[in-house]
């Protein structure tokens, strides 16, 4: 995989979340694969430690799924989001193993109604190729006040 | 205009009993005199000892906005200190935490206090000897149970025991449930800001009614997901977690509730949304080492769902995770969620713990947030004129007023009516 190919996959990422695609973003990822918001700055344990989130693919389909109920009261009226993102930079690339790790720094936007808020966050994906496509392992997301008292947070980082 | 204050027909006014006034939620006056009385003049928790496993080790927190320093003293007891330099009022730690060492040092002008709270040096304190009381960090009076450390700012008032009574059999069971019958906290703090008023997240811990309702949504979206999997998958512990919270109104009404004198309650008498978990290996097994068969079979199958200590403190014992308020203004709170580890139980104990916090008490959980949606519904809803009253009334009956222990049917009130008879009590 060209480093372009990697960039394009994770801008490609953040955009089927602002437009709220997320069927198509949940095909994204493997059978096995996590969505991580850890708790701790440089968390290294998802087990014994608290997350904010740590999902796996049936936890990220009923977050998806919710968000279609009419009864989903806490979206009504529905959050918005906007990931703005500094050019992601590639820390690793094996080809032969067909695994890719990128780092993209960005600022998180979610709104709801009147209220707004913004977080600098770190989204850490661990790629991998199956075939000819591109796929998310896990992608981690390192909020940078992660550990302070936080309001709802209802969409994906 | 202070309305409260000076006025205490009006403040008792507020209160009756099936219905409170509006302004117990929403009135900044009200929100003052509870962090003045009410907080002041009952238990509140501070922290866990395990937080301050060695001496100079201290943990900072506030009980109604004020700071106080929970730390372990030179004598090994556990002591819980105003976090304020008798100088000019300096917080002495700013840090959440950390170890002190034998004394507190002021960053400002080097007062310096021995972990008790003892005043120990002041540098050139000849020149301020005539004009300045040398008080010390003020001490403020506390009692540890299981571990689980209390506070009461006022200095006089009501004793540890008489204030929690029989209500401490939830955070027995708790303790009860590591072989070693020791809990450790671990696992980090969630903290999550509710933009509402304290209450509402307390009262709602035992309100029954709403699960079904409030949680469709995601409990029932998991339901859901979960009986279109082949039927031979094994269920993962999320899904035994988050699926029971929409149960119907006969399990949630069968499941009982208790309160005692004082605020305190839980609901779950009978068995509770925890109680069909799946047995964790090797747990079974080190409770009937450590306690033997039958009473390991009793620990285990008591089963509650919230246990309210009132008014900070609420607790689940079968899940190890404990929620703290900590009220900052009248629409403003935050909710603190901690997790235990289990001592002599294996790791699977905290994962299963940790599993559910972040699904249920994360800022970021989808049960959690139509909770919030709803309380800061009521905030904003509250203004409308026309009705300034708050029913309580399900399943009301006038002989709950002489108090003591009451047993009731899960999906009854009485939780919250007798929260707010503890409440017209401390306030007066």
């Amino acid at each position: 995989m060209s480093q372009d190919e990697l960039i394009r996959f994770v801008i490609r990422e953040a955009r089927l979340l602002d437009e709220k695609k997320l069927d198509e973003w949940y095909e994204l990822f493997t059978d096995d694969a996590v969505y991580w918001v850890p708790l701790a700055p440089g968390q290294a344990d998802p087990m014994q430690h608290n997350s904010l989130a740590y999902e796996d693919k049936l936890l990220l389909q009923l977050r998806i799924e919710r968000l279609k109920r009419p009864n989903a009261f806490s979206q009504k009226p529905a959050s918005r989001c906007h990931h703005l993102l500094q050019a992601p930079e590639v820390e690793k690339s094996d080809d032969a193993k067909g695994e890719y790790l990128t780092r993209t720094q960005m600022i998180y936007t979610e709104t709801r109604g009147d209220d707004s808020q913004r977080y600098a966050a770190t989204a850490w994906h661990t790629l991998v190729r199956i075939g000819e496509k591109l796929f998310i392992k896990l992608k981690r997301v390192d909020i940078l006040n992660s550990d302070a008292a936080l309001p709802s947070i209802q969409l994906f980082l | 205009m202070a309305r409260y204050r000076e006025d205490a027909k009006a403040l008792a006014a507020l209160v009756e009993p099936d219905r409170v006034h509006r302004d117990v939620y929403c009135d900044a006056e009200v929100f003052q005199l509870e962090m003045e009385r009410l907080w002041a003049r009952a238990w509140i928790y501070v922290g866990h000892d395990s937080q301050v496993p060695s001496p100079g080790d201290y943990f900072t927190a506030e009980i109604g906005a004020q700071p106080v320093i929970m730390v372990r003293h030179t004598d090994n007891s556990v002591r819980v200190l105003m976090n304020r330099c008798a100088h000019k009022g300096t917080k002495v730690v700013y840090d959440l935490s950390g170890n002190t060492g034998k004394t507190f040092r002021c960053p400002y002008h080097a007062w310096t206090y021995r972990t008790d709270g003892t005043l120990l040096h002041i540098p050139l304190a000849e020149g301020y000897a005539t004009t300045v009381q040398h008080r010390g960090l003020a001490q403020v009076k506390s009692e540890t149970y299981r571990g689980f450390v209390f506070a009461r700012l006022a200095s006089d008032g009501i004793g540890f025991r008489e204030y929690f009574g029989d209500s401490l059999s939830s955070i027995d069971n708790l303790a009860d449930r590591a072989p070693e019958g020791e809990l450790e906290i671990a696992g980090g703090c969630l903290r999550y800001l509710h933009n509402c008023n304290w209450k509402m997240f307390v009262e709602n811990l035992n309100d029954t009614m709403h699960p079904m309702i409030a949680h469709a949504s995601s409990a029932g979206t998991a339901k859901k997901l979960w009986e279109g999997k082949p039927a031979d998958t094994p269920k993962p512990m999320a899904i035994e977690q988050i699926a029971p919270f929409a149960s119907d109104y006969k399990f949630f009404d069968d499941m009982g509730v208790r309160v005692y004198d004082h605020g305190h309650g839980f609901s779950g008498v009978n068995f509770s949304i925890h109680s069909s978990y799946s047995s964790l290996t090797g747990y079974e097994e080190a409770m009937q080492n450590a306690y033997g068969a039958e009473r390991a079979k009793k620990i285990l199958g008591t089963v509650r769902h919230n246990t309210v200590y009132y008014p900070s403190l609420t607790i689940k014992g079968a899940i190890q995770s404990i929620r703290v308020a900590r009220p900052l203004a009248a629409d403003r709170t935050v909710i603190e969620s901690w997790t235990f580890r289990l001592k002599g139980a294996p790791d699977s104990l905290l994962a299963r713990t940790v599993i559910y916090n972040r699904l249920i008490n994360s800022p970021m959980s989808v049960v959690g947030h139509d909770d919030l949606h709803c309380y800061r519904s009521i905030q904003e809803g509250l203004a409308a004129g026309g009705n300034e009253w708050v029913g309580l009334q399900r399943n009301f009956d006038p002989a709950e007023a002489k108090g003591g222990e009451i047993t009731a049917n899960g999906t009854s009130e009485i939780s919250m009516r007798n929260q707010f008879r503890a409440w017209k009590e401390l306030m007066a």
